[in-house]
């Protein structure tokens, strides 16, 4: 194919693409040679983890148009039933890829589930009262979760809540309530987040520049407009939820199964936020910036250990400028002007691209 | 949308940067210093040095700093210390611990909390990097790994050694207890506490919890507690949530006998805190900084000096941890040009066999699952001091 | 009698709520922006009203006095520096940059005065020995604590009432939250209205500091930051905007906490606080005393 003759967003998204594959390869070649630092191979993983739950968020508030602040607890929802599931299953299944697809498919399952639970009464609200319904259920999963119980014996898994009543025949406990999972299997590798990363990116592209990607957005732009012309905003608006949800729980397992424990706690407020910051640095509806946005900004916490007891004032300085500076209308203009001189082909009107 | 680009483009420039550069920087350091400061052992531990949870981290770095000092001015093994923020999370717990493996670590103090401890351990058994945590008590941080050590008791032992007191002592009959439901240390201790007061034959009259969320009002739990007829209460509970528990018990007038753990010292040097609310309340725990004895004495003097605050049983704990390293690499023979995996070995070795004196207790050992056993002491405190019983 | 006393407790944390979300309330009317940082600048009020009382020994009134005009100081120069060069931003730019801010005042105040905690001395005092109001015997009891800060709650909802619908800087804000374009062709100054409305809120979120502390003592960095974000629960609960409506929505949103606690179960009671917001949202859209606003077309 003709990278010229193709059509722009076809271009962009093929970009977008080249960009996490070329970034994949030259990481993994790196590592191979010992030539990245522990530090940032640990990180590997959970930069693609964030870089999913970022994307998918985006989804939700790039392109679907609605401020989502509890993106978090499908995290959660994908992260406690996915790691059950990889326990579960790698009691007979040798080969983790396997076990890592299945646990993907149940913590996706399950996130896609609640996705609809909440979606269905939420979506009827809209700004800011949504924004506030997303985050008090963001709340309900992580209370809900911070007191389930779950234990598995000879006889399969078994479940309770509140108060742990689990009898069972032996056995071990899986997640214990507050205290959280722990012995997870840490079966994640960088190409399984890598896969993740990419069959992600090919749903949303793909989503986007089909007829229902039209309708979300156009709902988006002008529901009034769209409901006229027989859009259905139920089932277009829940559509996307849902696909977002189900791809956070997707992360989710990712990210749990990286590491040994993990809490409840975990996937609070803070989370929903930080992966907030992502989309909205990266730009609204911009596949490409929230990668990026998503990679930088986790990794910057790490460059800035030198800063030792001011790192995290630090991260707050640069976050707060991040945003001055992209905002600053004078900035604005003297980027557009100088890149006008060599660009004069740039369309307009494009919302949304790799 | 050109802006977009061409933000998008220094953003890739600037990932690129900070990773190739920090990536290369780092390694090189590590050499660096491995190669020109071979004379001490890295030590290297992770823990809430910001965020809500950083009290218990910066007490840690604190008191191993002045244990450091104090260990090096002997002539002996050296050691370096570096303390590297976990924010009290398991994720940024690993990416601290990573930091610190570039930094060329060789013996770690795993990490101050439970949660983040459960997920450094696993690396420092893959990695054969001796842990020896000051202050992670949970059971999870051990379990299954051959050469990960607790200092401070581990959970059930504070549950069931708590039960077990107050059933010898006959400290009460009816029993309350409110636990804070989000936190690994707090619910714990709790479980433990229930299943051996159950096996007692002790009466748990009211059980109440909290969250990080709801740590305010506790008007509630009392009411429920003061309902139930309890005239002990149990508080499995760090002392800021202790403190206000005290004041509202004592604005609704009810004085049950109250009973804490490890995690309540610290009430007593809380700065605006009005003592005579921790009236008689009962707590286990290893260390009190007004113990009487020269150790203790020199340590909360040089504390205090150094940091002007009251060290609490963190800094105790982390301060035992690098002399119990250092009795340890001396009694192997242990130098710095050794790897951590060679380290390691003769850590483990010794820890199995050796006994300890410290603060937090005297003839404390190590049992091969890792956990320590030593005496808890039962303090009360009267005429805002702790006593002990 | 324990009915009593619930309702009794829920009024007390529903009264903290309530002044907190007072404050949000008036940025988050006016000015249209969720500000994260509120919470913390709840934080900054009640460490300067610590210091200025237990170190320096000043009496509690010139302590929150203080407290206030630091705070509106503080507010001026956030709004200055990181929210009013996005005057035509996007919302979502601005609640990014509010986020960081409440990073960067967290972090500061643990760098400052360290994340040990503080207790608090109520600035409300004793009478008789006594820290609230014995009723039936003893038997039940209101801190005085929970009535100062009710009697404040309510004189800052007249207050602000009144300033709102009477005076002319009043009108001024009320059209820039309703339209900032008309409000500024009508020769009203957009920029210092919406200074204005931030040194109010800061203020208010002084006095609240000094209340949430004097009501619950444990100061530390992270003070603010959850009982903020229950305050814009309660706001959002009253009716975004609505000064009455912050009132009642903190006060109910005390009630069903302590009530949740008490009749359900204290394990699950913040799940049932948010579960009660969903369905109140769910059949009254814009919260309880929410105008309803009819879509342009």
């Amino acid at each position: 194919m003709n990278l010229k003759t193709m059509n722009k967003t076809t271009r962009s998204n093929f970009i977008t693409y080249a960009m996490v594959i070329v970034a994949f390869v030259v990481v993994q070649a790196m590592a191979s040679t010992g030539g990245i630092s522990s530090s940032l191979k640990g990180q590997l993983v959970p930069i693609c983890a964030y870089i999913v739950m970022a994307i998918s968020l985006n989804l939700t508030v790039g392109v679907l148009g609605e401020l989502s602040l509890g993106h978090a607890g499908f995290m959660s929802v994908g992260a406690f039933s996915g790691v059950i599931a990889a326990i579960y299953f790698g009691q007979t299944i040798e080969n983790t890829a396997v076990v890592m697809i299945l646990a993907m498919a149940v913590g996706g399952f399950f996130a896609a589930v609640v996705g609809v639970l909440v979606g269905v009464p939420v979506l009827r609200l809209s700004g800011d009262y949504l924004a506030i319904v997303t985050l008090a259920f963001g709340e309900i999963i992580k209370g809900i979760v911070n007191n389930l119980y779950v234990g598995m014996d000879a006889n399969g898994l078994h479940f309770c809540m509140i108060k742990n009543t689990l009898e069972m025949e032996g056995g071990k406990m899986l997640l214990n309530g507050p205290m959280g999972l722990t012995g997870i299997p840490r079966i994640a590798t960088f190409t399984m987040g890598f896969v993740l990363i990419m069959v992600c990116l090919i749903v949303i592209f793909n989503l986007v520049n089909s007829k229902s990607g039209r309708a979300i957005m156009a709902l988006r732009d002008n529901k009034i407009a769209a409901q006229s012309v027989g859009i259905n905003v139920t089932s277009y608006k829940l559509m996307a939820f849902v696909i977002s949800a189900a791809m956070a729980g997707m992360a989710g397992v990712l990210f749990a199964t990286n590491f040994s424990t993990v809490v409840a706690s975990k996937f609070d407020i803070n989370t929903s936020i930080l992966v907030l910051v992502f989309v909205v640095l990266g730009g609204l509806g911009n596949m490409r910036g929230s990668i990026i946005a998503a990679t930088v900004l986790t990794v910057l916490p790490e460059v800035l250990r030198e800063f030792s007891e001011y790192r995290m004032l630090v991260y707050a300085i640069v976050l707060i400028v991040m945003m001055l500076a992209t905002n600053n209308p004078t900035l604005k203009n003297a980027i557009s002007n100088f890149t006008g001189k060599f660009k004069r082909n740039s369309g307009k009107g494009e919302k949304v691209n790799g | 949308m050109k802006l977009k680009k061409v933000l998008a483009a220094a953003l890739i420039g600037a990932m690129t940067l900070t990773t190739f550069g920090c990536g290369g920087g780092d390694a090189d350091q590590g050499a660096a210093d491995q190669a020109g400061d071979a004379t001490a052992i890295k030590v290297g531990g992770t823990g809430p040095l910001t965020g809500g949870a950083s009290i218990y981290g910066i007490a840690v770095q604190r008191g191993a700093e002045i244990a450091v000092e104090e260990v090096n001015a002997l002539g002996g093994v050296q050691f370096e210390l570096k303390m590297e923020d976990d924010a009290h999370d398991a994720e940024k717990a690993v990416n601290a611990y990573n930091a610190l493996k570039d930094w060329g670590m060789q013996l770690s103090l795993n990490s101050v909390t439970t949660t983040p401890g459960i997920a450094t351990s696993e690396l420092n058994a893959a990695d054969s990097i001796f842990g020896l945590t000051p202050s992670a008590s949970g059971t999870g941080v051990t379990e299954g790994k051959t050469n990960v050590f607790q200092m401070c008791f581990a959970d059930p032992n504070q549950g069931s050694a708590s039960a077990k007191y107050i059933s010898d002592q006959q400290l009460g009959t009816k029993i309350g207890v409110i636990y804070k439901n989000d936190d690994a240390y707090s619910s714990g201790i709790y479980e433990t506490f229930k299943a051996e007061a159950d096996a007692l034959g002790l009466e748990i009259v009211s059980e109440t919890t909290f969250t990080t969320d709801s740590q305010n009002d506790f008007s509630v739990q009392l009411q429920d507690a003061k309902n139930a007829g309890a005239d002990l209460l149990f508080l499995p509970m760090y002392y800021d949530a202790a403190s206000l528990i005290l004041n509202q018990a004592n604005a609704m007038d009810y004085a049950p006998k109250f009973f804490g753990v490890d995690g309540m010292d610290g009430i007593l040097t809380l700065e605006g805190f009005d003592t005579t609310l921790a009236e008689g309340v009962m707590l286990l725990t290893p260390f009190s900084a007004d113990a009487e004895d020269e150790m203790t004495k020199n340590f909360v003097a040089k504390y205090q000096e150094k940091y002007g605050e009251v060290p609490n049983q963190f800094a105790a704990d982390a301060y035992d941890c690098i002399y119990a390293l250092h009795q340890a690499c001396t009694a192997a023979g242990a130098t710095p040009d050794m790897s951590a995996e060679e380290l390691n070995a003769l850590m483990v070795e010794q820890f199995t066999t050796m006994s300890f004196d410290g603060l937090t207790g005297e003839g404390a050992t190590w049992g091969e699952n890792g956990q320590v056993s030593k005496d808890p002491k039962g303090m009360v405190i009267q005429n805002g001091a702790y006593v002990g019983m | 009698m324990e009915f009593l006393f619930n309702l009794i407790s829920g009024i007390s944390l529903g009264s903290i709520y309530a002044i907190i979300a007072l404050g949000y309330t008036m940025v988050y009317g006016i000015a249209k922006m969720l500000n994260f940082a509120h919470g913390d600048v709840i934080m900054v009020g009640a460490y300067i009203c610590f210091f200025a009382t237990m170190r320096f020994g000043m009496p509690p009134l010139a302590g929150v006095l203080l407290s206030m005009v630091v705070c509106t100081m503080l507010g001026i120069i956030i709004e200055r520096l990181a929210y009013k060069p996005l005057r035509q931003a996007p919302a979502l730019a601005v609640l990014i940059t509010a986020i960081g801010m409440s990073y960067f005042l967290q972090n500061s105040a643990q760098l400052l005065w360290t994340s040990s905690p503080k207790v608090f001395q109520s600035v409300v005092g004793t009478i008789n020995g006594q820290t609230g109001l014995k009723l039936f015997d003893g038997a039940l009891s209101v801190s005085y604590v929970t009535i100062v800060t009710i009697i404040v709650c309510v004189i800052i909802m007249l207050a602000l009432v009144t300033f709102v619908n009477k005076t002319k800087t009043g009108k001024a804000m009320r059209a820039v939250s309703e339209d900032k374009g008309a409000a500024q062709l009508m020769g009203i100054n957009v920029n210092t209205t919406i200074s204005l409305t931030f040194a109010i809120g800061s203020a208010l979120a002084a006095v609240a500091g000094v209340l949430l502390c004097s009501a619950y003592p444990t100061l530390v960095p992270t003070t603010g930051a959850m009982p903020g974000i229950k305050a814009f629960t309660a706001a959002v609960f009253g009716g975004i905007g609505s000064i009455p409506g912050a009132l009642i929505g903190g006060i109910l949103l005390g009630i069903i906490e302590i009530f949740a606690k008490a009749y359900i179960t204290t394990q699950l009671s913040d799940a049932i606080v948010f579960a009660v917001l969903i369905v109140v949202l769910l059949v009254k859209p814009t919260g309880l005393l929410g105008k309803k606003v009819s879509e342009k077309v």
